[in-house]
């Protein structure tokens, strides 16, 4: 449960040094009148569909590091053979990388106001993370012709659970893209559309870092990394 | 104004409830009794916390019930008050914790002379094995589990065949001496569990789980399942015998080693045994279906 | 005095008003509602459905366990089948969703000051959500083989075998998906709870200002958030397990004689997973309960709450530490025995900060003006369960105590009394204390009062004595208590006194339902603030409050929510919007 653990650390020091900006150590009794003197104490100045967005991200960090937690744990016992990663995957993590940086133009276009470039990137990136998924359903058919079966062995159970839930978040990232797209064609009203494409690029980005996360577990290198953590700790 | 009476009543039956009702743990035949000293210390602390906080609400309510006029006093916090009674509830909870954990201590330390038992579970009926003369348990794999075989004893490891196996019969054991129960499942979750002994511990399949214990009183204790297992689960009843040395000895000297077992052509006793298993095995099940047959 | 500024200052939760004012049909108005307060009526009521259905089958149990041998219907199979829907629905489809989806999407948007919840369509998918994961877990009644009675820890391997009633059937899977359609769902609903507090809050609605109700809720839905992905991804790899074939959680297994085709899995991940999430749902219960009964304490004693800033550090230092207390379910469970010793020192310091939230309860009531009104009995009963139901908790969290009392009457006891029915109590004084607002009508005092003691007092009758026989070892989840040692004549009396008290308890919730729904168009008129409260709920310009709530202008916020009795103000509570200074401290009113 290590892993788990420490993102809740992480969690919770975000929300702390949230929290020790509210002024928890007042006495509200003592202050009547209006807040305004209080600035900075009502709202954040993000859109609030961002706020929504990441408090959404942070329960999606949450599976996720509890599926590795469960990897981890579940690693540690006798039957477990690791299986070889397809090469196929260094391509696939290369086309969602392609996939983010699309999107990271098109907000950067949105912000100057260029919908060629927004549409443009946009459409890359909706074309890579089809191509990304379409990637990973061939790893998947390469390794059950392979013989690695799905309840053959745990780790190929782990395999194809992570990597398939993955795949569904970026499945349905592809559904907020698509409605987002259908504004940038549309004619959105320009801010509601520069919301919308970076909406978009954070969910992205995420899912991208999630990926890397979930490739370094899987091929083994995060467990060679605690190890050795663990070795220098001892 | 019916409520504060209520509230005082309330402490009042449930401290003579406490006292008075005949219900408490059944006599203890182990050395546990620390755990019975530990729940004693726990009873007294909560309950004095108990009746303290429900008394005062009662004189609250009675003392500051809403009248004609009344206002209440306007008193945010006080903040030393508030001190205090962190400082007094740690104190309090400190209390609970360290004797807890001292016992616990000794709970998990088995001590090095405690001699092995295994305890084998499966739907819905307890098995048991003892190391024989070497004093040494066999491996076991519930891989190899078979009719032949039922408790999964690894034929090739010698220190197995000396094993003593009670199948699905009652258990014996020796007066005052430390026991270590290992535990094993062979299919769910179980939970080895004798009222008289206090301890208690979950079987995992898979895996080998442990407690220790010393009976401290000869006599005949009910063996229970404390873990849902499926359907079966409340009739999985078993015996343990806690008897006096000799009286042991002399019931030790009529088990069969796990060697005599698997030669059935010698012993053909085997035969008859594997086949009763299987029957009281299916003991439980057959009594399930009755009701639903009905 | 402080002139007004205009609402328009305050932007209405970044949704158009127009969008709000006008649905534009009947469907859009009472059932595909996007309005919270209408989505919160939906979840209460879905939920005192399946709540209902979760009470009758606690009195099968108890008809079988009171007396048994007497009816043979309930066969040991649907005993289990009865005890593992009944804790399912109680723990999940009940308590959390109505303290989440009901309170939570009545209040938090009036209570912050907001015009409805930040993201009222996925609001809206979430209620849809959780009606279709009510009714998978209802149609595994009329699957093939019946529900899963695995119990409602669910744990592997029985949980998917076929010794366990709907564990190679329908059961088990329908289960799993239902609850995984509930964590969709919640997780939709809880996005809204929690950017609704952190974005949707009025002018001047510091987080100090917040009623502890809103706190409450608002931690309670984190804590939700970040526990039930560990629900999920234990559901998810069950379910696996199960149809697939895996063996996440299936070791070598011998089932009747037949080896299974698992290897090598590991019952503990899944425990370990399961009470990552059990162990904070109990909080995700309870903190709301801590939240509302501040409320209903601090407005029926005309007083402010004790030591308001304590209350919130209080809530905050429990949501954190309950995720660190998980293990405490499993010190016999076989894992590390050294494990026990960390656990039980931090279940054991989370009693600190719960005792302190008790102890200014009441001081609350300390030199307080005390009405006894049907919430503020519900409150008081509250305490008294949940003090008992707290400090038996002490017991099972001390590690070496819980070794005996695992598995026994005596946990089945604790945690009814701690968060069946000390949650209950405040569900039922917040039910009294708010539907004025939702109705315009006050419910009937007499049913109610009748309503309260029966439920108090029975249900200390119920669950009081309970723990003796657990002390006395008779276990938990015993389909039929014969053939046992250590059970005795009177413990079956006892048992039948139990069984008695628990139909005139449910008997009891009757009358408040028809009280609920007579009251509708019989009860006394209420007017807008019938408690003459001070939170923003009771200051709308209607009552029930229309769609956005407040009418043209948002409030603005001008003190904290719990100004009672305050010395030199002409009435004895002054309401959070009510602007001026009545002499404490320094105005902090711009010139």
């Amino acid at each position: 449960m290590s892993v788990i653990l420490v993102f809740l650390l992480v969690i919770a020091g975000f929300s702390g040094w949230w929290l020790s900006h509210q002024r928890l150590l007042a006495k509200p009794w003592l202050e009547q009148g209006l807040a305004g003197d209080f600035i900075g104490l009502d709202r954040s100045a993000l859109p609030t569909a961002k706020i929504g967005l990441g408090v959404f991200l942070a329960v999606v960090g949450c599976l996720f590091s509890l599926f590795t937690s469960a990897y981890f744990m579940r690693m540690g016992l006798s039957d477990w053979r690791p299986l070889p990663l397809p090469r196929l995957l260094w391509l696939n993590t290369g086309v969602l990388v392609l996939s983010s940086v699309a999107l990271q133009c098109a907000v950067v276009a949105a912000r100057r106001g260029q919908m060629d470039m927004v549409r443009l990137g946009l459409a890359t990136a909706g074309l890579t993370a089809l191509a990304f998924l379409a990637g990973q359903l061939m790893a998947w058919r390469q390794l059950t012709e392979g013989g690695y079966l799905l309840a053959s062995n745990p780790a190929n159970s782990f395999f194809y659970l992570i990597t398939g839930m993955h795949g569904l978040h970026i499945l349905g990232g592809l559904v907020g893209l698509g409605r987002t797209s259908a504004g940038a064609w549309n004619g959105a009203r320009p801010e509601r559309l520069r919301l919308g494409v970076e909406l978009c690029a954070m969910y992205w980005h995420f899912l991208l870092f999630v990926w890397l996360g979930v490739f370094a577990v899987l091929a083994g290198w995060a467990a060679t990394f605690i190890d050795i953590c663990q070795r220098l700790l001892t | 104004m019916a409520i504060a009476l209520v509230l005082v009543l309330v402490v009042v039956g449930s401290v003579v409830f406490h006292f008075l009702s005949p219900w408490w743990w059944t006599p203890i035949a182990s050395n546990w009794d620390y755990i019975d000293n530990t729940i004693i210390i726990s009873f007294w602390i909560t309950g004095v916390v108990f009746a303290a906080v429900v008394l005062f609400m009662a004189y609250c309510v009675f003392r500051f019930r809403h009248r004609e006029g009344n206002r209440a006093a306007y008193e945010p916090e006080n903040q030393r008050l508030e001190r205090w009674l962190t400082v007094v509830t740690a104190v309090g909870v400190t209390a609970l914790l360290v004797p807890g954990l001292f016992v616990w201590s000794r709970f998990v330390t088995v001590p090095s002379d405690a001699t092995e038992l295994e305890v084998v579970a499966q739907q819905w009926q307890w098995s048991f094995r003892l190391p024989g003369k070497d004093g040494k348990l066999g491996t076991s794999d519930t891989r190899i589990v078979s009719a032949e075989n039922p408790l999964g004893i690894v034929p090739s490891d010698p220190n197995g065949q000396d094993d003593i196996v009670v199948e699905a019969a009652d258990l014996h054991l020796p007066v005052g001496k430390p026991v270590k129960v290992l535990l094993r499942s062979i299919d769910v979750l179980h939970d080895f569990y004798i009222p008289e002994f206090r301890a208690k511990m979950d079987m995992i399949p898979g895996s080998v789980t442990y407690f220790w214990f010393t009976p401290t009183r000869t006599g005949t204790f009910q063996v229970l399942c404390a873990e849902l297992c499926g359907q079966g689960h409340p009739l999985m009843h078993g015996v343990a015998v806690v008897d006096t040395e000799q009286d042991y000895l002399a019931w030790v000297g009529q088990q069969q080693t796990f060697a005599q077992l698997s030669a059935p052509q010698k012993t053909g006793s085997a035969a008859r045994s594997t086949e009763s298993t299987t029957a009281s095995g299916l003991d439980v099940a057959a009594k399930l279906e009755t009701p639903e047959a009905r | 005095m402080v002139d007004i500024t205009p609402a328009d200052a305050v932007p209405p939760a970044e949704v158009a008003e127009v969008e709000l004012y006008h649905p534009h049909s009947w469907w859009t108005k009472y059932v595909f509602s996007q309005d919270a307060k209408v989505i919160a009526i939906q979840y209460s009521a879905t939920a005192t459905a399946i709540g209902l259905v979760a009470l009758v089958l606690s009195w099968l149990m108890r008809l079988q366990l009171g007396f048994p041998g007497t009816f043979d219907f309930i066969t040991p199979e649907a005993y289990y089948q009865f005890i593992t829907v009944h804790g399912m629905i109680m723990v999940i489809y009940l308590l959390t969703a109505l303290f989440l989806g009901g309170f939570g999407n009545y209040l938090i948007p009036l209570m912050v000051g907001a015009r409805d919840m930040v993201f009222p369509y996925v609001n809206m998918l979430s209620y849809w959500v959780y009606l279709l994961a009510v009714l998978v877990l209802v149609s595994s009644f009329f699957a093939p083989g019946g529900p899963t009675g695995a119990g409602w820890t669910l744990y592997p391997p029985q949980a998917i075998m076929t010794g366990t009633p709907g564990g190679q059937d329908w059961g088990i899977i329908l289960m799993l998906s239902s609850l995984i359609l509930f964590i969709i769902g919640f997780t939709m609903g809880g996005l809204n709870y929690v950017v609704t507090v952190l974005q949707g809050r009025t002018r001047g609605m510091t987080l100090m200002r917040l009623p502890l109700t809103v706190w409450g809720i608002f931690t309670a839905t984190v804590m939700a958030l970040l526990a039930f992905p560990a629900l999920f991804v234990a559901c998810v790899m069950m379910l696996l397990d199960r149809v697939l074939g895996t063996s996440f959680f299936m070791p070598a297994i011998v089932e009747m004689g037949q080896q299974l085709q698992h290897n090598g899995g590991s019952p503990i991940l899944f425990q370990h997973l399961f009470w990552f999430f059990g162990h904070p749902e109990v909080y995700i219960v309870a903190l709301p309960a801590f939240g509302i009964v501040s409320d209903l304490i601090s407005t029926h004693a005309r007083k402010n709450i004790f030591g308001y800033r304590m209350m919130v550090w209080a809530i905050i230092a429990i949501g954190a530490l309950s995720f660190v207390v998980w293990a405490h379910h499993m010190y016999v469970s076989g894992m590390h025995p050294y494990f026990g010793f960390f656990f039980a020192t931090t279940t054991l310091i989370i009693a600190i900060p719960t005792a302190i939230k008790v102890y200014n309860w009441v001081l609350t009531l300390w030199r307080g003006d005390i009405h006894l009104t049907i919430p503020m009995l519900f409150a008081l009963a509250f305490i008294v369960t949940f003090v008992n139901g707290g400090l038996t908790g002490l017991f099972l969290g001390n590690v070496v105590v819980d070794v005996p009392l695992s598995d026994t009457m005596f946990v089945v006891a604790h945690f009814h009394m701690v968060m069946g029915v000390a949650p209950i109590l405040v569900i039922f004084g917040a039910i009294y204390h708010w539907y004025p607002k939702v109705t315009g009508r006050m419910l009937d005092e007499t049913l109610g009062r009748f309503h309260f003691w029966v439920t108090f007092l029975g249900a200390y009758l119920i669950f009081f004595p309970m723990h003796y026989l657990g002390l006395m070892g008779i276990p938990r989840r015993y389909a039929e208590l014969t053939d046992m040692t250590i059970m005795t004549e009177s413990a079956h009396h006892l048992n039948s006194f139990i069984s008695i008290m628990a139909f005139i308890v449910g008997f009891a919730q009757m009358v408040f339902l028809f009280n609920l729904i007579w009251s509708i168009r019989h009860g006394r008129q209420a007017g807008g603030n019938p408690w003459r409260a001070t939170t923003l709920e009771w200051q709308t310009p209607e009552t029930p409050p229309a769609h956005g709530n407040f009418g043209k202008e948002l409030p603005i916020v001008y003190r904290w929510a719990y100004d009672y009795s305050v010395p030199g103000a002409k009435q004895d509570f002054i309401p959070q919007n009510v602007p001026g200074s009545f002499g404490l401290g320094p105005s902090r009113e711009p010139a």
